[in-house]
């Protein structure tokens, strides 16, 4: 499936740029890549520079930290048609978490750099990208949030 | 309108049939009549108060088959006394039983609609018997949809069971843990995340819920985003309950019964009360 | 409520002489009666049980006000010149401890002991006021008149005769006429007696409201009651309600509570708040109970027994994971709320009759009255600019 079709149309059918504009499409298409990522391989790993912005077609991604006794904790699964990653959003441009596949994902990646740079260039560009990420890290925050209260603890 | 002159304070015992540990904290007891051959009827959502010799009385949701009355099924948390003692009891002893009690949920109502469960911790228990309800009488409904959430891979409930359904084609069991760190290979996160992406038609759905309040309020918010109105959905509240037969005061929940108006509300009938504080 | 139309007086009274008090006492002795009356005990006008006139507070009466009780000496040797006592109907309809039930065996196995024969007592209460009787009705509502009934309560107030009185000496704490429960007795009594004492004589004005009430009256003197006589009683009713101590303005009350479940008044009244029970204990009307569990050192005998509870226990809403309501503030807001707005949507009528016990015997003089009449002025000072207030309240 995935390879029968472009990364143009595949980005046009994701969920989260869903009624972008055609020609903020191309923009994109131009520096995206097909990205497929196999089971327990991670995607990326804290402190590395986020270079990439993911949107998940299929699979799941987990957000994990690293506990020291623990081992690693996942804090957030990810699936198909969800976006994976913000980092390259603010400075430093770093992963803050580990990014691992837990079954073979396919989606496509986005260069982070060249995103910048367009909406640096395009602003209207810039303006459709962030409010769509805003409402994804505001459902973050809150689902942090209700998390954090532990709500089945004994 | 009134019952006899019978005291619905006296429990009758009821002798444990098995005991099955579910997780660490919770185990499931089968219970049966006195009488033998006799049963005990219920509404899925409906409770019991169980009574523990010398020890006390704590109300417990019904989490069996209302198709087979024969066998009562109660699975507990043991937090407290009473239901720490009732952890230490085996099979072939008894534990006084009175109920079943409130208003359960009004799943007979609605046919052809979408069932959309969502529920956390030990929320599944009081849902179960509206799924057996459901699965029984499939072909009444619409989509059905399990969104379970559980504090770690651990705390599920349940859990061959929900394998099992999981593996219905006609059915849709989501399950989330809010915290992981073995093998576990599910999704991870609040439970309400489940809701956006989940297999049912807002406009035609019903969603049953049950699980810390907090849970419930943020459920519900999550079900609304995703064009289901607030009128269709119910959810099963706790209180503080000694007598459970509106006598004792303990349960009330704003102007609300919890043992006699609920436990199971339209949640427009709480909603008011789920925003302030300590009611 | 306030202008609720006043409770009619019966078609005929009678009319029994001060002196022949004590043929009535007699008539219930003789019916096999205990009887109840006020008297005096550790400083306080309470129920007790009375064999004739010589145990009733003859001459006495009480001083209340917010966190004070004090038996004064009345003008006239009066016996019923005093207003609602710390006592009331529900210490002996609705016993602050009773038995469940016994069961005997091992946690293993047990069974129920079958309830042992009884012989109840049939109580005749004489000095029941108006705000009691209310009071009554509405337990009435919690334990007769919902889906289960709890048979212990049936049987004692099935078997209470009632003999009101209606107030002629109002307390500083009373607003039963806000509340529109009184002073004169709704028609839940057997007989009901208004004591005049004046120039003309000392003296009672009884109606008769059941056939119980008729046949323990043709137990003792009387006679119809003279036009001046039903007059005078009339007037001892009016002069009460004239001297009520308190008013609550009950205007859209379940509204203003309900709006304001998250006013900031409820951290003041917490501020002072004791939690320490007295006004549910004290209340006609308050009826919530707990469980006590208890076994003997074999461990083979266990009771379970029913004791009056209060909502201002941290434990009372203890559910795993803690208690919902801990706080002081969201104690006295459930009280308050329940007993003036929730009511009246759970049983159809206040859950206040307005005797003013909860602001007697609260050690802080906490004033249900008087936090009503804040919130109320809250509201509106939210409408007015600051400058246009009056002095700042605490």
């Amino acid at each position: 499936m995935l390879a029968t079709k472009d990364v143009k149309q595949l980005i046009s059918e994701h969920e989260f740029l869903r009624g972008m504009d055609p020609k903020h499409i191309a923009t994109m298409s131009e520096f995206a890549k097909l990205k497929v990522v196999h089971e327990n391989e991670y995607m990326f790993r804290i402190g590395e520079e986020a270079d990439c912005c993911y949107l998940i077609r299929d699979g799941c991604i987990a957000i994990e930290v690293r506990h020291p006794s623990r081992g690693p904790v996942t804090i957030q699964t990810l699936g198909a048609n969800k976006v994976v990653g913000w980092s390259w959003l603010t400075e430093p441009y770093k992963w803050q978490f580990d990014g691992r596949a837990l079954a073979l994902t396919r989606g496509v990646c986005l260069d982070s750099k060249q995103l910048r740079e367009a909406c640096e260039k395009d602003h209207e560009f810039g303006y459709q990208l962030l409010s769509r990420f805003v409402p994804v890290i505001a459902d973050r925050l809150e689902a942090t949030r209700i998390q954090l209260l532990d709500l089945y603890a004994p | 309108m009134n019952s006899p002159i019978a005291d619905p304070m006296l429990p009758r015992p009821f002798r444990i049939q098995s005991v099955r540990k579910e997780t660490t904290d919770t185990f499931t007891f089968e219970l049966a009549h006195p009488e033998e051959g006799s049963q005990n009827g219920f509404e899925p959502g409906q409770f019991n108060m169980l009574y523990v010799f010398g020890v006390g009385e704590v109300a417990i949701s019904i989490s069996g088959d209302s198709a087979e009355p024969g066998k009562l099924i109660h699975t507990t948390r043991a937090v407290g006394t009473v239901t720490q003692a009732m952890a230490r009891l085996k099979p072939g002893q008894v534990i006084g039983v009175r109920g079943p009690y409130g208003r359960g949920w009004p799943i007979d109502d609605m046919q052809g609609q979408d069932i959309v469960v969502v529920t956390g911790g030990i929320g599944l228990a009081p849902l179960r018997p509206l799924l057996y309800r459901v699965l029984a009488n499939r072909g009444r409904f619409g989509r059905v949809v399990l969104l379970y959430g559980a504090r770690t891979p651990n705390d599920i409930l349940y859990k061959k069971e929900l394998e099992r359904w999981r593996g219905r084609f006609d059915m849709e069991v989501l399950i989330t843990v809010d915290r992981s760190t073995g093998g576990w290979r599910g999704h991870v996160g609040v439970v309400t995340q489940l809701i956006s992406g989940a297999p049912f038609d807002p406009y035609h759905a019903t969603a049953f819920i049950c699980g810390p309040e907090i849970m419930m309020k943020y459920s519900v918010d999550a079900l609304t985003k995703r064009g289901l109105p607030s009128e269709r959905v119910y959810v099963s509240m706790e209180r503080n309950m000694k007598c459970a037969v509106g006598f004792c005061g303990h349960c009330q929940y704003g102007p609300k019964f919890v043992c006699k108006d609920g436990p199971v509300f339209p949640f427009t009938e709480v909603k008011r009360l789920l925003d302030i504080w300590e009611v | 409520m306030e202008h609720r139309a006043g409770i009619e007086w019966s078609a005929q009274t009678s009319y029994v002489a001060r002196a022949d008090f004590n043929a009535l006492i007699d008539a219930l002795l003789n019916h096999g009666y205990i009887v109840v009356g006020p008297t005096i005990r550790d400083g306080a006008i309470v129920f007790g049980e009375v064999q004739s006139d010589r145990d009733f507070p003859v001459g006495a009466t009480d001083v209340q006000d917010g966190g004070k009780y004090r038996i004064g000496e009345h003008t006239a040797p009066t016996l019923f010149s005093f207003a609602a006592s710390p006592h009331s109907l529900k210490t002996y309809l609705y016993p602050s401890r009773s038995l469940l039930y016994s069961a005997h065996g091992s946690s293993g196995n047990f069974a129920v002991d079958a309830p042992a024969p009884q012989t109840p007592a049939r109580y005749a209460f004489i000095g029941v006021r108006s705000c009691d009787l209310h009071a009554m009705n509405l337990q009435d509502k919690v334990f007769l008149e919902g889906a289960y009934v709890d048979p212990g309560y049936k049987h004692r107030r099935e078997n209470a005769f009632l003999i009101a009185v209606n107030c002629g000496k109002p307390a500083g704490t009373c607003f039963c006429v806000s509340m529109g429960t009184g002073p004169k007795a709704p028609p839940l009594f057997d007989l009901a007696l208004t004591e005049i004492c004046d120039d003309s004589g000392h003296y009672f004005v009884v109606e008769c409201g059941s056939a119980q009430g008729s046949a323990i009256l043709a137990c003792v003197p009387h006679r119809p009651a003279e036009a001046t006589e039903l007059h005078a009683a009339q007037e001892v009713v009016r002069g009460a309600e004239r001297a009520m101590g308190r008013k609550l303005d009950t205007t859209d009350i379940k509204e203003l509570l309900y709006r304001n479940a998250e006013s900031p008044r409820w951290e003041k009244v917490a501020d002072r708040c004791l939690s320490c029970a007295n006004c549910t204990m004290v209340c006609p009307t308050c009826f919530c109970s707990t469980v006590e569990d208890t076994t003997d050192l074999t461990g083979a005998h266990a009771e379970r027994w029913r004791v009056w509870d209060s909502c201002f226990t941290i434990d009372f809403s203890h559910i795993h994971g803690g208690s919902v309501r801990k706080s002081g503030s969201s104690r006295y807001r459930h009280w308050i709320t329940h007993k003036l707005a929730s009511w009246q949507d759970q049983f159809g009528a206040s859950g206040c009759v307005g005797c003013g016990r909860c602001v007697t015997w609260c050690p802080v003089g906490i004033d249900i009255t008087e936090e009503i009449a804040i919130l109320r002025q809250t509201e509106t000072d939210h409408e007015t600019l600051p400058e246009e207030q009056g002095n700042a309240r605490d």
